[in-house]
């Protein structure tokens, strides 16, 4: 079965800079994939290349992207708007100044049906409701005409889900959404998350820097760094035997809770350095903050590849390296 | 435990139940807007403070193609003011020639004369200077008195920061130009009482400002950090507060002394001005009676104020720009 | 919350903060009454031609003019609650009778004028926000500003000058055609032709403030986060600025509305004198040239009134604009 959504060779520039390079990703139905990366390693404004939404300054420069056989890049305004919202959805981070703060949620739901769908007030109304209800607000009757700021931040986010479900979409695109909310209700917004992707078939693209959520609820894992992939693996591959020296950088970054483990037995292995700009830079754009790196590394971008079809890393040395520390804990 | 909603398909309860209580709605925020105030809205809201470099502050001003025209204006009709004495030295209330003359009719008129014969040119250039010394001596005034007032209201709290709003409240509510017309027409009218008059009813605004920020400011670390090594509230005020309070109230004084020479235009225009100066504003009182047919009395000492008054509002736009640095990047 | 319940409880708290302020402007206006020079009795004195110490000492006593301030603070403060503001000789009636034979004129005025400040600046500034940073911006930026730095009184001179006596397409003071019988639509457009230019002269110094305001309301909330959700849901440009930014936007823009009421008062004053126009401002113009320091007063008194109440009419628009107005 063709996937649904075939990133090729994507690549955003804004005037100075090239956030994204040659990006390319595949997402089946009913497959969770996550995009893992720092701040700044570009994986936001991918989000925001899918639904064509990029800020004015940036451009998709080059790359093919295919949605359910459209190719998206070639859409014109009118037939992108009716995309967004039906077949693909977006929920984003801060769900308190995600919604707009004088307008009732039931209304900015309802726009969305009424949008797409072309229903009635009455009958958005009503299928409002159910949307409210299926994302488990209680009280649905009468939160519907509750303004955002009267809910909580979880309550807050559910709403934007229900906004993104409503038209029972093929994709959903989740950039970090449950960063801004209580470690507690993260758990309860990504269990939603995963009920009604299997319950309505969608693909998930989940946008996230934190590796436990990908570690639970992916199918797939995209490491990015600067704009670029530099891994792609199953998770248990991932955490199991992780390649790319970022990535393994990352896995040993994050505090071991089994064991013996104790905060005073021994640092955190930070990866030295930061994420820098991803303009002018030949080379592998890990290469300033690579502990293996050689020469050759700083000579043109390695290409990423492939161990299997389903493992892919952006660096020749992986078979050399070093064991890491164990990360397996971080896979259930 | 599931249920069917209707278009949507069976969504099972999953392991976790929904949220059984509402957490605690966040209170809403009072909407940044409530401190607005023209000619640029953003140039009030003082809520985060921002530490401004003043060099950077510079360049930016004399980058600024708007400011650098106001700046250069402002120091002719600063240069006129001042010279107005030496190039006119004769009284501009004299009349020097013919009446009615076009402005280009005769060479030693070139702005013509009013109908007592009046050179135009020479009220113009003398006119300046009250313009220029109320609007800066009324502003000068009002802005210490209200910092000062402000400073300690926003500083200390308490009685003197509850009478100030209420004071605020009150000169807010009363309509300015008429409580300054009533004031004027109490005490008679002359450059002074003119002077104190607008300082009167414009200090109430920069105080209501300097309130806000040093509010703003007193809870910063900085200032926490001050008082902790136990300096005195005096040497807080004014070497710590201060100077981070200065950056909004600059941009207003501006204005303000844009405004008072409006309103001082205004008053001579009513004959409530200095009786004994020529004004601008009273060359278009005196020239109104004849607006039908020599219009040009009315007209070139109006186009003298909207210059000078333009000059004065690019000058607090360049300002604005140059020391609100979050904001510039909108421009 | 319904937005009644909003209204209802902002009405409430406004009304009880006015309190403290209406009564504050009460004393000061009576002290300003005192400061004043010369006083009813001299008035009087000098109208009926005897002008003796003595008939002035009866005069005085006979109006309770000699008695100990708290007491005239007294009497005034009760004559305020019969709605009575005082008695103006040169008029020969009351000044409250005068004042509302004026206000409709004034009224009217003001109105108008704040109607054109707002849709021409909404509209200016809406064109400001769309360009902004671009050369249209920049150029309606200093067209708004020049707006901000004109005399309302020398523009009202001004078009006259071009409307009246050059074109002669509008009249060039007063408030409608003397004499004549017009009933119904004919007389509305009669007076609309008077009232165009006192009401643009007005208006012009305000659109620059509402452009301004509107351009600064419009980019902020472009750049907010639920303008990227509902473009995100498929909505047109259109649909979005409508129903998602405009309404917004609205709300800083309604809530500065209420703010002008006093600087549009005093406007009119000069406004109201250069067409002749039959209002308020007139009025206290000409009680400025006779000394006539009980009308002035009177009309300090109802002009800080009107302010309030614009105030508060301000308030409950904004409460029923805004939501998390009024939550606890």
């Amino acid at each position: 079965m063709a996937p649904l959504l075939q990133v090729e060779n994507l690549t955003i520039g804004f005037p100075r800079a090239e956030p994204v390079r040659n990006l390319s990703f595949e997402v089946s139905a009913g497959e969770t994939l996550a995009i893992v990366g720092e701040s700044g390693s570009g994986k936001s404004l991918t989000a925001l290349a899918l639904m064509q939404l990029l800020p004015r300054a940036a451009r998709v420069t080059s790359g093919r992207i295919v949605f359910d056989d459209h190719n998206l890049l070639g859409l014109d305004a009118r037939e992108m708007r009716q995309l967004r919202g039906r077949d693909i959805a977006m929920i984003f981070q801060e769900p308190m100044t995600s919604l707009n703060p004088v307008m009732s949620i039931g209304r900015q739901i309802g726009e969305v049906l009424k949008v797409h769908e072309k229903l009635s007030g009455r009958a958005a109304r009503e299928r409002t409701i159910e949307l409210l209800k299926l994302v488990r607000i209680p009280a649905a009757e009468k939160r519907v005409d509750d303004y955002p700021h009267q809910l909580s931040g979880g309550m807050r986010q559910r709403v934007m889900i229900a906004m993104a479900v409503a038209c029972r979409p093929k994709l959903l695109i989740a950039d970090e959404p449950t960063t801004a909310l209580d470690v507690t209700i993260q758990a309860q917004v990504l269990d939603l998350l995963d009920t009604l992707r299997r319950e309505l078939k969608m693909a998930v693209v989940l946008i996230t820097h934190d590796l436990g959520v990908v570690a639970q609820w992916a199918d797939k894992v995209v490491v990015m760094y600067a704009g670029q992939k530099v891994e792609q693996a199953l998770p248990g591959d991932l955490f199991n035997d992780p390649l790319h020296p970022y990535t393994r950088g990352l896995l040993s970054a994050s505090p071991r809770l089994k064991n013996d483990f104790h905060y005073l037995s021994g640092p955190l292995t930070e990866i030295p350095g930061s994420i820098v700009s991803a303009a002018g830079e030949a080379g592998c754009p890990f290469k300033p903050r690579c502990r293996e790196a050689r020469a050759s590394c700083g000579h043109q971008v390695p290409p990423l590849i492939a161990r299997t079809p389903d493992r892919l890393v952006a660096c020749p040395f992986t078979s050399s390296l070093k064991a890491v520390p164990d990360a397996a804990h971080l896979s259930h | 435990m599931s249920a069917d909603f209707g278009a949507y398909p069976a969504v099972t309860g999953g392991a976790y139940a929904a949220p059984a209580t509402n957490e605690q709605a966040t209170a809403p925020e009072r909407p940044a807007w409530s401190n607005v105030k023209a000619p640029d809205a953003r140039s009030q809201q003082s809520a985060a403070v921002a530490i401004t470099n003043g060099r950077r502050a510079l360049g930016v001003f004399l980058a600024n193609p708007n400011a650098l025209f106001g700046t250069a204006f402002l120091a002719l009709v600063i240069g006129v003011a001042l010279l107005a004495p030496v190039l006119y030295p004769d009284d501009p209330l004299s009349m020097v020639g013919k009446p009615f003359l076009w402005p280009g009719q005769d060479p030693a008129f070139p702005l013509g004369t009013d109908s007592l014969g009046r050179d135009v040119l020479a009220g113009i250039l003398h006119g300046s200077r009250i313009s220029l010394f109320v609007g800066l001596m009324a502003t000068a005034l009002g802005l210490t008195f209200g910092v000062i007032v402000g400073a300690i209201a926003g500083y200390f709290g308490g009685w003197v920061d509850d009478l100030l709003v209420r004071l605020v409240e009150i000169f807010q509510t009363l309509p300015s130009f008429v409580l300054l017309v009533v004031l004027v027409a109490i005490v008679q009218p002359s450059a002074t009482t003119v002077t104190l008059a607008i300082a009167v009813i414009s200090w109430p605004t920069v105080a209501r400002l300097t309130r806000a920020e040093f509010r703003a400011i007193r809870e910063k670390d900085f200032v926490m950090a001050a008082r902790s090594l136990g300096y005195g509230h005096s040497r807080i005020i004014f070497r710590e507060i201060l100077p981070n309070a200065l950056p909004p109230i600059i941009v207003t004084s501006s204005v303000m002394v844009a405004t008072a020479i409006l309103m001082e235009s205004a008053l001579s225009f009513m004959g409530l001005g200095d009786p004994n100066v020529v004004s601008w504003g009273s060359m278009i009182g005196t020239g109104r009676e004849l607006v039908r047919t020599a219009w040009y009395l009315t007209a070139l000492p109006g186009l003298a104020i909207v210059f000078t008054v333009l000059a004065l509002n690019l000058i607090g736009d360049g300002l604005n720009d140059a020391l609100n640095p979050r904001f510039s990047g909108d421009r | 919350m319904p937005a009644l319940v909003r209204i209802g409880r902002t009405l409430r708290r406004t009304l009880l903060q006015a309190v403290p302020t209406i009564l504050g402007i009460v004393i000061l206006n009576f002290f300003l009454l005192q400061l004043a020079p010369g006083d009813a009795a001299d008035v009087l004195a000098g109208e009926a031609g005897s002008a003796t110490e003595e008939s002035v000492a009866a005069l005085r006593a006979r109006f309770g003019l000699d008695s100990p301030v708290l007491e005239q603070l007294a009497t005034y403060l009760g004559n305020l609650a019969q709605f009575s503001l005082g008695f103006s000789p040169r008029y020969g009636m009351p000044v409250a009778d005068l004042i509302a034979q004026r206000l409709p004129g004034t009224l009217t005025l003001m109105a108008v004028a704040l109607l054109i400040a707002i849709l021409l600046g909404v509209v200016l500034g809406s064109l400001m926000a769309t360009f902004a940073g671009r050369i249209p911006d920049r150029l309606l930026s200093v067209f708004s500003l020049l707006f901000y730095s004109i005399p309302s009184f020398w523009i009202g001179l001004m078009l006259i000058v071009l409307f009246s006596v050059k074109l002669g397409w509008l009249p060039s003071g007063g408030a409608g055609t003397i004499g004549s019988q017009l009933k119904g639509l004919p007389l509305l457009l009669d007076k609309a032709r008077y009232m165009v230019l006192p009401a643009t002269s007005l208006a012009l110094f305000y659109v620059a403030i509402y452009a301004r305001l509107t351009r600064a309301a419009m980019l902020e909330v472009k750049n907010q986060d639920f303008v990227r959700t509902a473009y995100a849901k498929g909505l047109t440009p259109f649909g979005v600025t409508a129903r998602h930014i405009l309404r917004n936007a609205l709300i800083p823009i309604t809530t500065m509305a209420g703010m002008h009421i006093g600087g549009m008062l005093g406007g009119a004053v000069v406004v109201e004198t250069v067409y002749s126009w039959p209002g308020l401002g007139r009025l206290a113009f000409e009680a400025v040239m006779g000394r006539d320091f009980t009308v002035l007063l009177g009309i300090l008194l109802l002009s800080s009134l009107l302010v309030i109440i614009a105030n508060a009419a301000v308030d409950l628009v904004h409460a029923w604009l805004d939501p998390r107005i009024g939550a606890r």
